[in-house]
């Protein structure tokens, strides 16, 4: 994926990106990190074509977002919000995006089971998202977005709203999943020691006009387990980003 | 169980004391003050003349009854399909939702003896009143649960590249099915005012001898207690066509999995 010198500015003139440019080889996994308000969940609607930029390029794959997306890229976003169908059961909820690309019965269905069951929800199935809580919801929503096995997946702050604990272990479950998929992944997030966790790479961005002030490696080898977070080069490295995003701040 | 009968008693017991306290006051006040009969009939009468025109009464039930529905149903899909049509197209939306908000406020009661003179005064005439009045909640609550949908869900659909009719009926029909719940319930209520001002307003040369051609014939010949009669009957259809929408709605709310959605108006005379 390459963008360069991206511009967008909304109706009003609010200028939500300022010259963002970045590339993102296939396969890595990167996080977004920034304040709150300085463009992150926009370049991420940029990048699913939801939004076009004012000034600038950008592709994935070769070609516009919104083409690429209907030329077959297959790509998956994970809300803030798990943002499922009340009305469906968990099951009828991930195989969503199969039915939309109009995958025959027989065929959705030991794909939806399949990720049911990566994700730890099978004997949740037939539940429907007001019986669950807010980290089976999130898991369900993660587990409609692999349904698909998107080759870029991307993810909006998806764990923002879970308590900590169900956060950590949501993040080890992610990267697991990365670790068998390794699929393209761009994690917008506020919080830093998640963002440290789960990339291998880390763009910081500064308040409103967005731009990136910082393109940071994160060296750790896979298999990442939990105790990683205890590490001194863990907090290191979280101390580094932290500070760059204070020397950004207002 | 015995909890469940102990809270019915609660809840049950004092409204029904209330009336009887209130059926008791009236048959005294009536007998006390010698209130003439043809302007206030006792309770005693007003019983005596429902069991005398039981058979007319059941009939005319029935014949509002059927008139409120059939206007009630009509409304159902016309408004729906209006609703429809408004989310589908922004233009048709924004030049004529106003006007659709706008009739609202006409009192509909005044253009009934129009609808009577247009559609005839018989079932026809009771029917479009009755259709009229039910039509504006559905098409407000339909084109709410069309369109007010959640920003997240519809983009959403766009990643999976979903087509306009799958966006219409995996998610836009589906997410206004409890706001059509909720406008099905103050139409209900209005279809049945509906039918029996279409009634009253057919007058006396109707072929349709509904509760409201009951109470207009009662009162006309001062025959209180007949029309007293007339307008428990028309009441207690009221109370049971809102009661089957309610429970239809909420099973229909139940299988939705979503708190009912909230409307100030969802009184049957709202």
């Amino acid at each position: 994926m390459h963008a360069q010198s991206l511009d967008v500015t909304y109706e009003g003139a609010i200028r939500a990106l300022s010259g963002i440019g970045f590339d993102i080889p296939s396969g890595q996994f990167v996080s977004i990190v920034g304040p709150s308000g300085c463009g992150k969940s926009t370049l991420l609607r940029l990048i699913a074509g939801l939004v076009a930029p004012t000034r600038g390029d950008l592709s994935v794959a070769g070609s516009g977002p919104a083409i690429a997306r209907r030329t077959g890229v297959r790509l998956s976003f994970v809300f803030q919000d798990p943002t499922l169908l009340p009305w469906r059961n968990v099951r009828d909820n991930i195989g969503l995006p199969l039915e939309l690309q109009r995958t025959s019965r027989h065929k959705r269905d030991p794909r939806v089971a399949a990720v049911l069951e990566m994700v730890g929800l099978t004997p949740f199935a037939g539940r429907f998202p007001n019986e669950l809580s807010g980290g089976m919801r999130m898991r369900v929503s993660l587990a409609r977005a692999l349904v698909t096995e998107p080759e870029l997946l991307l993810l909006d702050e998806p764990f923002g709203a879970l308590d900590d604990m169900t956060r950590q272990m949501l993040n080890e479950e992610l990267m697991n999943l990365w670790n068998r998929r390794r699929w393209t992944g761009i994690f917008v997030t506020h919080n830093i020691s998640e963002a440290v966790f789960l990339s291998e790479r880390i763009l910081v961005m500064s308040p409103r006009p967005g731009r990136i002030v910082a393109d940071l490696r994160v060296p750790f080898d896979a298999p990442r387990r939990h105790e990683l977070r205890a590490r001194a080069e863990f907090a290191r490295l979280t101390g580094e980003v932290a500070e760059c995003l204070r020397r950004t701040g207002p | 169980m015995k909890r469940a009968g102990v809270r019915l008693l609660q809840v049950a017991l004092p409204p029904l004391a209330f009336f009887a306290a209130i059926v008791a006051i009236w048959q005294l006040a009536t007998m006390l003050w010698d209130i003439p009969g043809y302007l206030v009939p006792s309770p005693g009468r007003v019983l005596g003349a429902a069991r005398e025109h039981a058979a007319d009464l059941r009939a005319a039930m029935r014949l509002t009854g059927s008139g409120a529905l059939c206007g009630f149903g009509l409304g159902l899909l016309a408004g729906t399909a209006m609703g429809l049509l408004f989310s589908q197209s922004r233009v048709i939306q924004r030049s004529v939702y106003p006007y659709a908000i706008f009739l609202q406020t006409v009192p509909i009661v005044a253009i009934a003896p129009l609808l009577i003179m247009w559609f005839g005064n018989g079932f026809g005439g009771v029917v479009a009143v009755s259709f009229i009045l039910s039509l504006f909640p559905i098409i407000t609550n339909a084109t709410a649960g069309l369109t007010l949908v959640d920003t997240n869900l519809l983009e959403l659909f766009e990643i999976n590249n979903a087509s306009r009719a799958q966006t219409l009926f995996k998610l836009r029909l589906p997410n206004a099915v409890p706001h059509l719940v909720v406008g099905a319930k103050i139409s209900c209520g209005l279809s049945v005012i509906g039918a029996i001002v279409g009634e009253i307003s057919a007058g006396f040369g109707t072929e349709s001898f509904g509760l409201g051609t009951l109470i207009n014939m009662a009162t006309s010949k001062l025959d209180t207690a007949y029309a007293f009669a007339a307008v428990i009957c028309s009441t207690l259809l009221s109370i049971a066509i809102f009661a089957a929408v309610n429970s239809i709605g909420a099973t229909i709310m139940a299988r939705w999995h979503i708190a009912p959605a909230r409307s100030s108006t969802t009184d049957m005379n709202a």
